[in-house]
C-alpha cells in the first residue's frame, strides 16, 4: 500500500499548491507506515519532477503523452486511478483547485473511495476512524469529516499546509503509461486561453493580494491597485459589485459566489466587506482593510487597517514599499 | 432535448452560520433558504438553450425533504416545466449522485446541469461523480455553454485560463458566471408554476461514504491595529517586521 499524490504542473514548474499536496501526502505516508508517490500531470522537466524528493516524495511517476499537457478531464482521471491501482494507494491527495476537484470526484466513483475536498489539516487517525477538518459554508465554517472505507481522496486547499523543503533530496523520475486511446481524449479542449499575466501574478496561487471595491469609484483608476500589487509581487482582486458591472474580469471576483483565496496576505481597498466577500477571504493569514469609511464591517474581520481616502493611502502604500525594497 | 436541472436549497448568502448545541447540524431556525445562487445559472441556461431550440423540456431535480419545495417551485416559476423531488435528506455528495445518476438514466435525460457546488457544503464533487455513474463526461466548472444539434460548446475554467471544450450529448456541465444573467420569477410564471407537476420519489439507496463528526467556527479575529492615514508607510513596515508577511 501507499499514499499517492497528484502533482499539477504548468510550463515545467510543479505548481506552489502541488508542492503543498506532495508535503501532505508524505506526511500521512509517514502517520500510515508507507511512502507516498507522486503522478505528475501537465508540462513537467525531469528535473523540476526530481525535486518533489524535497516534500518527501519516494518515486516520481510521469507519462510524456503531448496531449497530456492540457486538462482533460477523461484521460486524467484513467492516468490517475491506473497509477493508483498500480501503487495500490489507500490514500490520494490532490490539490483542491479546478483540476483537481474535476478528477477526484470522477477518481472516488472509479475506486470506490470516499472524498473530502476543501481540506485544511492533516487527518486525525485517532480510535480507527480516518477524520480530515474542511471548510465548509464558503469559509464560513469548518467540518470535521469522516471517510468511511478502504480507499480515501483528499483534496488540499491551498495555503493551507505549509510545504517541506528538505534541501537536496530527490526523488527517481519513472515514465507511466495507462495505455490512453482516442475515446480518453474526448474533453480534450480544442483551444486554450491564458488570461494576460503580463508580469501579473496569477490570483489562485497568489501569497499576495491587493483588492478593490466599488470606492475604487471607476476601472480607470485600477492603476492604484496595480502599482501596489507591482510593487509588492501581489495578484489583483476585486469584489462582486465591481465584476458584477465590468470594471474588471470575472476571474479576478473573490467572494462566495467568485473565487475563495487564502492567501498569506489580502489588502482590501475601498470594500465595505459584505458578509458574502469575507467569506471568499476570511481563510486569508493577514487581512489589511483600507476605507474611509471607519464603520465598514470589513474592519471587523481585519488584522491592520487604514481609515483614509484609498486615493491618498494607495500612492504611500506603493512608495513604502518600493523604499523599502 | 431533455434537460435535467440538479437544485439545492441552501442558506441565504448573507445568513450568519451558528450550529445545533451538539455542532452536529447547522441551525436552521430562522434561516432563509434560496436555490443555491451557483445553480440559477444552470437553471436559467437550460431555460434559455430550450426556448432557442423551440423544443425540448427542463426539469428541475432536488434530493431534499419536503421544505425544499418553496424553492422548487420558485424554479418552476422561473421557468421549468416539471419537478422531480427525492424525499431524502442529502447526507454527502456520494448520495446526492446516485440519487441523480438514477433519475438521469431512468428519465434519458440528454444535457445534465448543475451549479459549480453549494455554498453550503462546498464539495464541486456531484457533477464529476454523476458523469462518472452514467459513464459520460462532465465540463467543470463550466463558464459558457452553447449548443449546435447534439453537440455543445462549453468554456471550462482552469487556473488562470479557460479551456474550450466540445461534447456530444448526453454530459453533466456544472455552471458558474458569466454564463448567463440569472432569471427571477415574474407573475405569469408563479401563478404557473402552481400546477405544474412535481413528483416526489424516494431514494434509491442510502448508501453514504462521508460524515460530519463536528461543525466548528473560524477562530475570531483579536482585533484591528489601525494606523493613521498620514503614517500610512508605518503599515508596510508593520508587515514586513511584525505580521512578517512581506
Amino acid at each position: 500500500m501507499s499514499v499517492l499524490v497528484v502533482v499539477e504542473c504548468d510550463g515545467g514548474e510543479v505548481k506552489k499548491s502541488s508542492l503543498e499536496v506532495a508535503s501532505y501526502g508524505s506526511q500521512v505516508a509517514q502517520m500510515l507506515g508507507t511512502t507516498a508517490t507522486a503522478i505528475a500531470v501537465g508540462e513537467a522537466t525531469e528535473a523540476n519532477l526530481a525535486l518533489l524528493g524535497e516534500q518527501g516524495i519516494s518515486k516520481v511517476l510521469y507519462d510524456a503523452e503531448p496531449r497530456l499537457k492540457d486538462f482533460v478531464n477523461g484521460a486524467y482521471t484513467k492516468l490517475i486511478a491506473a497509477a493508483a491501482q498500480n501503487e495500490d494507494a489507500k490514500v490520494i491527495v490532490l490539490a483542491n483547485s479546478n483540476i483537481g476537484a474535476a478528477v477526484g470526484s470522477r477518481l472516488s466513483i472509479r475506486l470506490e473511495a470516499s472524498i473530502a475536498t476543501n481540506v485544511v489539516e492533516l487527518p486525525k487517525t485517532d480510535g480507527g476512524k480516518f477524520v480530515v477538518k474542511r471548510g465548509a459554508f464558503s469559509g464560513k465554517a469548518f467540518a470535521d469529516v469522516e471517510l468511511a472505507g478502504d480507499r480515501k481522496i483528499i483534496a488540499v486547499k491551498k495555503n493551507s499546509i505549509e510545504a517541506l523543503h528538505e534541501a537536496g533530496k530527490t526523488a527517481p523520475v519513472e515514465s507511466f503509461s495507462a495505455q490512453l486511446t482516442d475515446a480518453d481524449f474526448a474533453d480534450a479542449p480544442k483551444e486554450v486561453i491564458m488570461q494576460d499575466q503580463a508580469g501579473g501574478v496569477l490570483l489562485p496561487e497568489a501569497d499576495l493580494v491587493v483588492s478593490g471595491g466599488r470606492g475604487m469609484k471607476g476601472p480607470e483608476n485600477w492603476n492604484l491597485i496595480e502599482d501596489l500589487a507591482k510593487a509588492l509581487g501581489a495578484a489583483t482582486a476585486c469584489s462582486k459589485p465591481v465584476s458584477d458591472v465590468d470594471w474588471r474580469p470575472h476571474h479576478e471576483h473573490v467572494g462566495q459566489t467568485g473565487i475563495t483565496v487564502s492567501p498569506n496576505l489580502y489588502i482590501a481597498c475601498g470594500i465595505s466587506g459584505a458578509i458574502q466577500h469575507l467569506a471568499g477571504v476570511n481563510s486569508s493569514k493577514v487581512i489589511v482593510v483600507i476605507n474611509k469609511d471607519p464603520e465598514a464591517p470589513f474592519f471587523k474581520a481585519a488584522d491592520y487597517g487604514i481609515v483614509g481616502d484609498v486615493f491618498d493611502v494607495l500612492p504611500k502604500l506603493t512608495e513604502a514599499v518600493k523604499q523599502l525594497n | 432535448m431533455k434537460f435535467l436541472v440538479c437544485i439545492s436549497n441552501v442558506p441565504d448568502t448573507t445568513t450568519k452560520i451558528t450550529f445545533t448545541p451538539d455542532n452536529k447540524e447547522f441551525n436552521k431556525a430562522g434561516v432563509q433558504f434560496v436555490i443555491n445562487p451557483w445553480d440559477e445559472y444552470a437553471l436559467t441556461r437550460a431555460i434559455e438553450l430550450k426556448e432557442a431550440q423551440g423544443a425540448g423540456t427542463v426539469t428541475v431535480l432536488n434530493v431534499g425533504e419536503a421544505d425544499t419545495e418553496p424553492n422548487i417551485r420558485k424554479a418552476l416559476a422561473i421557468g421549468a416545466d416539471d419537478a422531480i423531488r427525492v424525499n431524502a435528506h442529502p447526507k454527502d455528495a456520494f448520495f446526492v449522485a446516485k440519487q441523480i445518476a438514477a433519475i438521469a438514466k431512468e428519465g434519458g435525460y440528454d444535457v445534465i446541469l448543475m451549479g459549480k457546488e453549494s455554498i453550503d457544503y462546498n464539495g464541486f464533487q456531484v457533477h464529476g461523480m454523476v458523469g462518472e455513474l452514467l459513464g459520460i463526461p462532465t465540463v467543470a466548472p463550466a463558464m459558457k455553454l452553447d449548443m449546435s444539434g447534439n453537440t455543445a460548446t462549453l468554456e471550462r475554467e482552469i487556473e488562470g485560463g479557460k479551456e474550450i471544450v466540445e461534447v456530444n450529448a448526453p454530459f453533466v456541465a456544472s455552471c458558474q458566471q458569466p454564463m448567463c444573467e440569472p432569471r427571477i420569477p415574474n407573475m405569469r410564471g408563479i401563478m404557473t408554476a402552481r400546477t405544474k407537476p412535481l413528483k416526489v420519489v424516494e431514494p434509491t439507496t442510502d448508501a453514504a461514504r462521508t460524515e460530519v463528526d463536528t461543525f466548528a467556527l473560524p477562530p475570531a479575529k483579536q482585533g484591528v491595529k489601525l494606523i493613521a492615514a498620514e503614517n500610512a508607510g508605518e503599515l508596510i513596515k508593520l508587515l514586513r517586521n511584525e505580521a512578517k508577511v512581506i
